[in-house]
């Protein structure tokens, strides 16, 4: 496939061999530098640029228990890629297990499950999967079945996300990386400023390392190290509201590319005003979880199920288990009834 | 002129969700070579179904989209004025301005 290059370079010419080693065919420009390196080159400067970011930011200690949330997409093979062959060459002296949820729906995660079952394999990391099944007793299909395509996605946004501290928490971890890349946080930040919900929190890995670096090419990688994922919309996810917010985003991407970042700053900078009621932390009463009310989003909605009304804790919170006592008086508040029932729609967590 | 075109990080949405195209392109009229600048209104016209734009800004590809000639960077080969022989690769890549 290397086509030879064996002839010098004419004067005032490009270079022909790599910037860095001096010995291969470039296939590569680097953005922010220009430099044209090869494939070999590229995997060192991408993977060292990662450590260089992990080390700085000194996000991991020695014996660290660190589960990486593998849904089998491209930016969760990359990381555990990336991560494992970091914890050996560099000793950090990681734990390191792939963790990954079944929310129970035919055909889309399980074919995500298979390969994540070969990553386990490929990189030598531990899988742990959880199922919705295991954690709540109803796997998506049987939500559906039961409420129809309109809310699902809320269903399973809160049952996910707390699948994955759940899981984290029940294989005693102490960290947990995902893979979110900026879309992702863009979104969320978007979705949270429209519902209102400024309460919530985003930590992602991924996304440190993108803002530290100005850039990721982690397709590219992806790509030339031929590794093995899974990429396909969820069967569920066209009619999630999510899915609107990242037709904004990408909008706004065209117009000034500097919007995403903007967006994410917002989130980090948005004030919230003085006379506005923050809703405190607790625990859930049912199951113990975080939570600022009796019950915790999963345990209204978990009732609801099994007491076939799939509609508690969709919408605003009107008697039911916890009341109507809590409110939360942001800007955005009028205008959110009718959309806070969305929640998700993207493949990664 | 045949052709494999891959669409990654997202691109396929673009084209009816296939990553990889097998197809035949008209070589443009009395030349011999295929350009990326022709190619690349070739894969506008019959390619992509929707949104363009994600795709392609004026004559050349939207800010973010890698393009991989023979698995090398179009940057270093000349960009538009690339010639093609066999294989392409296009890829939406992540960058914070």
């Amino acid at each position: 496939m290397e086509k030879g290059e064996a002839k010098s370079k004419k004067a005032g010419g490009p270079p022909r061999l790599c910037c860095i080693c001096n010995e291969r065919r470039p296939v590569l420009k680097r953005p922010k530098t220009l430099q044209q390196i090869c494939r070999e080159c590229f995997y060192e400067v991408f993977e060292e640029e990662i450590h260089q970011v992990i080390v700085k930011n000194r996000l991991f200690k020695s014996g660290e228990r660190v589960a990486i949330g593998a849904s089998g997409g491209k930016d969760s093979t990359v990381l555990a890629y990336v991560l494992s062959e970091l914890n050996r060459r560099h000793s950090y002296g990681l734990d390191l297990f792939l963790l990954s949820i079944d929310e129970g729906i035919t055909g889309y995660r399980d074919d995500s499950l298979e390969t994540v079952k070969r990553n386990e394999l490929q990189y030598g990391l531990p899988l742990q999967i959880l199922s919705y099944k295991d954690l709540y007793g109803w796997t998506m299909d049987d939500i559906v079945k039961m409420i129809g395509l309109k809310n699902n996605c809320t269903f399973c946004g809160v049952f996910r996300r707390q699948a994955l501290d759940r899981g984290a928490a029940l294989l005693k971890v102490d960290k947990l990386v995902t893979g979110h890349n900026a879309d992702d946080i863009a979104e969320t930040v978007l979705l949270n400023i429209l519902r209102g919900d400024i309460a919530r929190y985003v930590y992602i890995y991924l996304f440190l390392i993108m803002l530290s670096l100005g850039y990721i090419m982690i397709h590219t990688y992806a790509y030339f190290k031929k590794l093995d994922y899974f990429s396909t919309e969820c069967i569920y996810s066209p009619n999630a509201y999510r899915g609107f917010a990242r037709e904004f985003i990408k909008d706004l991407e065209r117009l000034r590319p500097r919007a995403i970042l903007d967006i994410i700053k917002s989130g980090e900078d948005f004030r919230i005003a003085t006379t506005t009621k923050m809703p405190e932390q607790g625990t859930c009463e049912r199951c113990g979880y975080i939570s600022s009310q009796k019950w915790c989003k999963a345990c209204v909605l978990l009732e609801g199920l099994n007491r076939g009304l799939p509609k508690m804790g969709i919408g605003r919170a009107r008697g039911g288990v916890n009341g109507g006592d809590h409110k939360k008086e942001t800007k955005a508040g009028s205008t959110v009834k009718s959309l806070e029932s969305k929640q998700c729609g993207s493949l990664d967590f | 002129m045949q052709l494999t075109l891959e669409f990654g990080g997202g691109l396929e949405l673009l084209c009816d969700s296939q990553k990889i195209h097998k197809v035949n392109v008209d070589l443009p009229h009395g030349k011999y070579d295929l350009t990326m600048k022709h190619l690349l209104f070739w894969v506008r016209t019959n390619l992509i179904k929707e949104r363009p734009e994600m795709f392609i800004k004026g004559d050349t590809v939207r800010p973010g989209v890698l393009v991989l000639v023979n698995d090398c960077d179009w940057e270093l080969s000349g960009q538009l004025e690339t010639t093609i022989e066999d294989k392409l690769h296009f890829m939406r890549e992540e960058f914070v301005f």
